[in-house]
């Protein structure tokens, strides 16, 4: 009888809770309301180790934050979500860290195609962007199932970094636009019309400079499924990128909050559109500026 | 018919009290959020005028080992107030900062170049030759001038010269691909067309709101990003503070 009696109180509560924060949703909907948010989900080592957990775990009190996090996101109505969850310098880690950090993943994305997951609640479509090469065959194989079986989400985006850098990301991007060009190029030239364009003597110097535009590259950028965020939250204090988005950030609300990530909840998600709210005329004016 | 009308007419009306009192709601949650920054900003404001007078004693010796190159970010409307860019580099100067690269978006402060360097004696601009003359290090102040050009459009110049490359090698049947896009034949790629500056340690950004505004995105990777405040309330003291907490934080680098 007391449990019945203490499960109905936590209901209540829950649900009470429930309403309030859609209420806060209420009222903010008033405002603009951003349409991407990307996370660097930094700390959780440093909440394992502050409440005396095994290595580890904190990561998988990452993963329950990271859950809640989503869940608000799209009941705000934020269509594009990006997350940090593997840069290519954790592979400096410890083997061992970066093999658990692996299985831990390989158990979640399988978690996230199952019929009950968020991901098929929301409507999510699943990206991992990065240099999935580098990630281990089984993890990079759950990768593509979930990207495959999401296809058809059409509500929400949900991209996830693993293996993914800023700097290998220009560069890849680069290297993607000039085997396009050389392609387009060799069909010129096939098709008679190049006039000797792959031998680069008929072209005039200014032509030659400017054959790789801005936006050639831009189109073969790993983060290009989504527009550029509007707010990039950065849990544990620190204040710089650790090289994610930076190509994307240029007029980007960056948020740092001293908070773990496994500690990171409503208010602080809440506090960070509060922000945006009130610096989004100027930033949308920068925007249109360049 | 009447009574459906005025149905309708009470739930519209009723539709409109509610909008108007989540308009209301909204109102004054951004008020308490204003009012909330305004408190902070008076208490920056007294912080900030003990640690320019001297009684915060942690603050008087600052190591600046680590703070090789500084970068200031300016928006552009405040980039025209040329007195106050020289005053931060003259109390930067003071501290003791040796590298700085002044940007803004639209390259106001470029186009001031000449006005800034008049008036601040002992500074040269940097260019890639000096960077391994040690002699200019200990006298002179560094100064570099960036805007949004050396950023994506300078990427894109430096793609250009790698397809360049890339064409050559084509030609002349050698599988070099895999030698041709790396990271450091970017960077390379970048000094070459003018936009390879060293990494800044520590960037501190004057304006409304907390956000890089296009910097070189190549040369961020590890920066730290600190909001100061707009230009024309700029203090001594957020300036020393700002440059302390930097030296007492430690990266990981991703390990």
């Amino acid at each position: 009888m007391k449990k019945d009696g203490r499960s109905r109180i936590n209901w209540i509560f829950e649900n009470f809770v429930t309403f309030l924060r859609r209420c806060t949703f209420r009222v903010l909907s008033v405002g603009p309301i951003p349409e991407h948010i990307a996370y660097i989900m930094d700390g959780n080592r440093r909440y394992a180790k502050k409440q005396n957990l095994i290595e580890g775990t904190g990561h998988r009190a990452g993963f329950l934050a990271l859950m809640s996090m989503l869940k608000y996101c799209y009941e705000m109505g934020v269509r594009y979500v990006t997350i940090y969850a593997f840069s290519i310098d954790n592979f400096k880690r410890r083997p061992e860290e970066v093999q658990s950090l692996m299985d831990l993943m390989q158990e979640k994305i399988e978690g996230l195609m199952e019929e009950e997951s968020i991901v098929n609640r929301y409507g999510v479509r699943v990206h991992f962007l990065g240099n999935l090469k580098l990630l281990s065959e089984p993890v990079r194989l759950a990768a593509e199932r979930a990207m495959v079986a999401t296809a058809n989400n059409s509500k929400a985006v949900l991209s996830i970094c693993v293996a993914y850098n800023s700097t290998n990301e220009i560069v890849h991007a680069v290297e993607k636009a000039c085997e396009e060009k050389w392609e387009e190029i060799s069909l010129l030239n096939a098709s008679g019309s190049g006039y000797g364009l792959i031998g680069l003597e008929c072209i005039e110097k200014d032509e030659r400079e400017n054959l790789i535009k801005l936006i050639d590259i831009e189109k073969h950028m790993y983060v290009s499924v989504a527009p550029d965020p509007d707010i990039l939250i950065r849990t544990s204090g620190e204040t710089r990128l650790s090289n994610f988005l930076l190509w994307q950030s240029a007029y980007c609300y960056l948020y740092s909050t001293p908070v773990l990530w496994p500690e990171i909840g409503f208010r602080h998600l809440l506090w960070a559109i509060l922000n945006f709210q009130r610096n989004h005329f100027y930033l949308e004016k920068k925007r249109k500026q360049l | 018919m009447n009574i459906r009308e005025e149905m309708q007419k009470a739930n519209r009306l009723i539709a409109q009290i509610g909008n108007f009192g989540l308009q209301l709601l909204w109102f004054i949650l951004h008020l308490s959020v204003s009012t909330w920054y305004f408190l902070l900003d008076l208490a920056h404001v007294v912080e900030s005028y003990f640690i320019s007078s001297g009684l915060m004693k942690s603050y008087k010796a600052l190591n600046l080992g680590k703070l090789r190159y500084l970068a200031i970010v300016v928006g552009s409307e405040e980039a025209y107030q040329t007195s106050k860019v020289i005053e931060l580099l003259q109390w930067l100067e003071a501290i003791g900062v040796k590298h700085v690269c002044l940007y803004d978006m639209e390259g106001v402060l470029k186009r001031s170049k000449e006005a800034i360097l008049e008036k601040m004696s002992n500074t040269t601009v940097f260019q890639e030759a000096d960077e391994n003359d040690k002699l200019l290090d200990q006298k002179h102040m560094m100064l570099e001038f960036a805007s949004f050009s050396d950023g994506k459009e300078a990427v894109a110049k430096a793609a250009n010269l790698l397809f360049a490359k890339y064409l050559t090698s084509n030609n002349s049947s050698e599988d070099q691909e895999g030698e041709i896009f790396t990271e450091p034949h970017l960077t390379e790629a970048l000094r070459a067309v003018g936009s390879g500056g060293p990494e800044p340690d520590l960037l501190l950004v004057y304006g409304p709101v907390r956000c890089h505004q296009g910097f070189p995105a190549w040369r961020i990777r590890y920066t730290e990003i600190v909001h100061m405040g707009s230009l024309k309330s700029m203090r001594y003291g957020s300036l020393i503070k700002a440059i302390y907490k930097f030296t007492m934080v430690r990266q990981n680098y991703g390990k």
